[in-house]
């Protein structure tokens, strides 16, 4: 597949020059990204990182000379391949796009259209840009298929977006994305919203593809130890300014700015494992729960303890009833067989027939802090609401209950009282979630991957939070994350699912140490590690165990 | 009371010392109302009564709304201003308010109640489109014409002031000019065009509002509940919208009878199974939030979880939903009225108006002014359903979050 008109590795591709971008905000342009500086040659690969609003994805799209609606480019040049960007044509740009730059989204079950096969919206692209007649097309994907090891690569274009999993999807955009052979890739998170076991797949793939067509790739995501395998330099970006940029294994081994050091440090943060309280019955038990959605069985004997003053912590991917777990609990979802003993008594299993005591007792923090608050409420009736339903404060005890709730939840009362719960970040929506769940002064708390859509300095301020209010008001915690380093850092117990089932179970220090079972071992060793080298090696060690006859498999593949 | 006021320096105190003034202004507008009300009560102790209620009403509504208009700082002064011209044209027409209270109060309200509403989205208002803006004025010079038609029409809506059919600009009997002309029974067009805008905006808005109380009510109620209840009122819903609108309403009327009351439950009913469709969806994808969900898990009542957390985000699609309904209901009123089961004469009506002089458009050739007649009533009907539109248009624009 080489093409002698593509230049040479090392040639500068893409150069951007004092990149400005404005936004629009209340009838005002605001300036998001303050004059960055970007260089990629060919055959390189560029990360940006930063949290989110540090301006990575604007800085992307704009390497197509492109900007969202609600933003545009106010200043700088944008140079790719000889070409200025911002003064090109519409018709220019047109040719470029999905020609020579293609652009990978981070949700691709939100960018494919549902009513159009995998193939020909392939297809598509090239046979527009004239690139390859579609017969030829059809068969290059097939092979770009088979390259990103995809299943059946032969049919598998036949199928419609919903009928493959979130990891196949994100590869075939991959695929999608080289159709025409681009000299330039742009990657938006390509990784974050799937399970690190499918991670694996999907960035071994790409890495691959890179290397084999000689592709330059800009490679956006929050996550250093992704970017650390993926990235020849690094650019931290941080409020639409560079904070540091430089050769991947130099930035990791020494930091120089404060800022980047902390992102580095991010996943370090442990907390030792306390042991079951010994002459103390479990506070929750969960009894051999079989639970099914209509007439498709989900769980099958899940059992496990939740103790006083523990955290408890549920391992496992997507689909693999972690949250089906929690539903039963709750009563949302009664069982078809089993029991959930509270306190050593068995709680109703349909939440309606609970009694409003149960109901304290028992709090939950959900995943989504936007779709967890309702958006026309104010942050005062947000957490008064329990505080007056279970515990019937009034008038100034109220007001000062919630303030209170609030500087627990390191929240300045005064500035946040009465506001709107849109007008909060997403890690402040998330301390309202944690405020509204005290405010019921509950025993158990479950947590549904609390963190799992922060950014990582902001997701581990919620931990140490979460901790703290641990000790402070003698909490239980349910903790329900497919993220190995969450539960590294804050479990006292771990139980790791697997399609339905609890497949191993007991204290942490256990569970980290080997031997695992083989499920175990998979999720345990997919986390990715600061260390440039961790995806080789890891790749190398599978094929080898590969070869041994022992082949780990994730529920996706 | 002064010494809590001097230590509150939040939020909270600017919204509190203008509460204290709009609840006196409330409570003052409220006895001059009933005031003047009572004085009509021995007549017709029912207009009293309703006239009561309405302005209590009112009321209500102002004091809901004033802490949050005051959430944009310096929009009390407008606030007291609209509150002052408000009290001063109560006292102005004071005579007018004992002779004929409820409509007078209902013109001052109405007319208020739009102000205040625009008022209310000023900053919005401020930045809608041309269109909008037109949109917006026709509409309020509708309310105007609607709410103070007992005090802007020269004459009455029903009696003979002079010959039939005659020019615009003829002597009446009492010596007054017809500007528009009469109509065949020598009733005066231009009173009857500002009635008319009373009789038939105000009947579709009275129909419009019953129309989402029930239908989004049952609606929220079917998303919330689901199950059988759901079941059952969709399936009802479902039959009833499978049977032709009108063909529904004129086998009903040529059953139950005509009238202005029966007419606004009838059409009411057959229109609230869209409004039911709609909200039903609307709450359907509410009702799956996490923070419905969390309001279940603490135990609150459904009422609760309608009132509190669903319908505060059901109101924007609703509230475009009603501009579009209003014009449904406008039209299918005249339309009504044009087939002789609408308003029942002398009341006037547009649809009625332009039914009764449809045979002077062939006159046109020889006299324009008077071929024109039949087109005034039908204009008034157009130009305020396109109003209503441009309206409904921007709010949709502005919902969808779709930039120019």
């Amino acid at each position: 597949m080489s093409d002698t008109k593509r230049g040479q590795k090392g040639d500068i591709l893409l150069e951007m020059k004092g990149l400005k971008i404005e936004g629009r905000a209340d009838e005002q342009w605001i300036e998001i990204v303050h004059g960055v500086d970007v260089t990629l040659r060919r055959g390189e690969v560029l990360g940006l990182i930063g949290e989110s609003g540090a301006g990575k994805s604007t800085i992307g799209l704009a390497a197509m000379g492109y900007a969202r609606d609600g933003c545009r480019i106010s200043g700088g040049e944008i140079w790719f391949d000889g070409t200025e960007l911002r003064s090109a044509s519409d018709e220019h740009l047109r040719k470029l796009r999905g020609h020579r730059i293609a652009y990978v989204a981070q949700s691709a079950a939100a960018s494919f259209n549902p009513a159009h096969r995998l193939i020909d919206q392939y297809c598509e692209s090239p046979v527009q840009h004239g690139v390859m007649s579609r017969d030829k097309a059809e068969k290059d994907a097939k092979d770009l298929f088979r390259r990103l090891r995809l299943p059946n690569p032969e049919t598998i274009g036949e199928r419609y977006p919903h009928q493959v999993s979130g990891g196949q999807l994100q590869r075939a955009m991959t695929a999608m994305a080289m159709s025409c052979r681009p000299d330039l890739i742009i990657f938006d998170e390509p990784t974050t919203a799937l399970d690190v076991t499918t991670q694996i797949e999907v960035l071994a793939a790409i890495r691959d593809i890179v290397d084999q067509f000689n592709t330059a790739a800009i490679y956006i995501t929050h996550d250093l130890a992704v970017v650390a395998q993926m990235a020849d330099t690094i650019k931290v970006l941080r409020y639409g300014n560079t904070v540091e940029e430089g050769d991947t294994r130099r930035m990791l081994a020494k930091p120089e700015e404060k800022y980047t050091s902390d992102l580095l440090a991010v996943r370090t943060y442990k907390r030792d494992q306390r042991d079951r309280p010994e002459n103390e019955g479990p506070l929750m038990q969960i009894r051999g729960v079989d639970a099914s959605y209509g007439t498709v069985p989900v769980l099958y004997d899940v059992s496990f303890d939740v103790y006083k003053k523990r955290t408890v912590a549920v391992v496992g991917e997507s689909g693999s009833g972690k949250s089906t777990t929690a539903r039963v609990i709750t009563g949302l979802l009664p069982p078809k067989a089993g029991e959930v003993y509270y306190r050593g008594e068995v709680l109703p299993a349909d939440y309606r027939q609970r009694n409003k005591d149960q109901l304290r007792r028992l709090q939950m923090i959900y995943q989504m802090p936007d779709t967890a608050l309702n958006p026309k409420s104010r942050i005062r009736d947000v957490i008064g609401r329990p505080a007056y339903f279970y515990l019937g404060l009034t008038g100034r005890k109220l007001e000062e209950r919630v303030r209170e709730l609030l500087r627990l939840v390191e929240l300045e009362p005064d500035q946040y009282i009465n506001r709107l719960t849109t007008e909060l970040s997403g890690g402040q929506k998330q301390r309202i979630c944690i405020a509204r769940a005290l405010a019921a002064e509950p025993e158990l708390i479950i947590c549904d991957e609390v963190t799992s859509a922060l950014d990582q300095l902001v997701a581990e301020e919620i931990l140490k939070l979460l901790q703290r209010m641990q000790d402070e008001f003698d909490l239980s915690y349910m903790f329900i994350t497919h993220d190995l380093a969450t539960v590294r850092a804050i479990s006292d117990e771990v139980v790791v699912m697997q399609n339905g089932r609890v497949v191993e179970q007991g204290p942490k220090e256990e569970m980290f140490t080997p031997p695992h079972h083989d499920y175990t071992d998979l999720l345990l060793s997919s986390v990715p590690e600061m260390d440039p080298d961790w995806l080789d090696r890891l790749l190398a060690e599978r094929a080898e165990m590969a070869r041994q006859g022992r082949v780990l498999k994730a529920a996706d593949n | 009371m002064s010494s809590v006021d001097t230590s509150d320096t939040g939020p909270e105190s600017l919204i509190r010392a203008p509460t204290r003034i709009i609840q006196a202004a409330c409570a003052v507008s409220l006895v001059f109302l009933i005031a003047a009300f009572s004085t009509d009560l021995s007549e017709n102790p029912g207009n009293a009564l309703i006239g009561a209620l309405l302005s209590a009403a009112f009321c209500a509504v102002l004091y809901k709304a004033w802490p949050r208009l005051l959430s944009d700082p310096g929009r009390d002064g407008v606030m007291a201003a609209g509150i002052g011209i408000y009290v001063a044209a109560g006292l102005i027409y004071w005579p007018l308010f004992s002779a004929n209270p409820w409509s007078s109060f209902a013109g001052l309200a109405g007319s208020l109640i739009f102000l205040l509403a625009v008022l209310a989205g000023w900053k919005e208002v401020r930045k809608a489109p041309p269109t909008a803006l037109f949109g917006i004025a026709v509409i309020f010079l509708y309310v105007l014409a609607s709410c103070l038609a007992p005090i802007l029409a020269p004459y009455s809506q029903s009696a003979p002031m002079g010959g039939s059919n005659l020019l615009w600009g003829s002597e009446l009997k009492d010596g007054g000019i017809a500007y528009l002309g009469t109509d065949q029974l020598g009733r005066d067009i231009l009173s009857r065009l500002l009635y008319g805008a009373r009789n038939t905006v105000g009947i579709a808005f009275v129909t419009t509002a019953l129309t989402f109380v029930l239908g989004s009510l049952l609606g929220l109620l079917a998303a919330s509940m689901q199950g059988w209840i759901d079941q059952t009122l969709s399936r009802v819903v479902d039959v009833l919208m499978a049977i032709p609108q009108l063909i529904f309403a004129l086998v009903i009327f040529t059953v139950i009878g005509s009238g202005a009351v029966k007419m606004i439950i009838v059409i009411a009913l057959l229109d609230s199974t869209r409004v039911f469709r709609l909200s039903r969806s609307v709450a359907m994808s509410i009702v799956v939030m996490d923070y419905v969900e969390a309001a279940k898990l603490r135990g609150e009542r459904l009422w609760y979880i309608i009132y509190k957390e669903v319908l505060p985000n059901a109101t924007a699609p609703l509230a475009a939903e009603f501009g579009l309904r209003f014009c449904f209901v406008f039209l299918f009123i005249s339309a009504l009225s044009f087939l002789g089961i609408g308003l029942q004469p002398p009341t006037a009506d547009w649809g009625a108006m332009v039914r009764e002089s449809a045979n002077l458009i062939n006159f046109f050739l020889y006299a324009p002014a008077m071929g024109v007649t039949p087109l005034l009533p039908a204009f008034a009907i157009a130009l305020l359903t396109v109003a209503v539109n441009f309206v409904v248009d921007w709010f949709l624009h502005k919902m969808s979050g779709l930039k120019e």
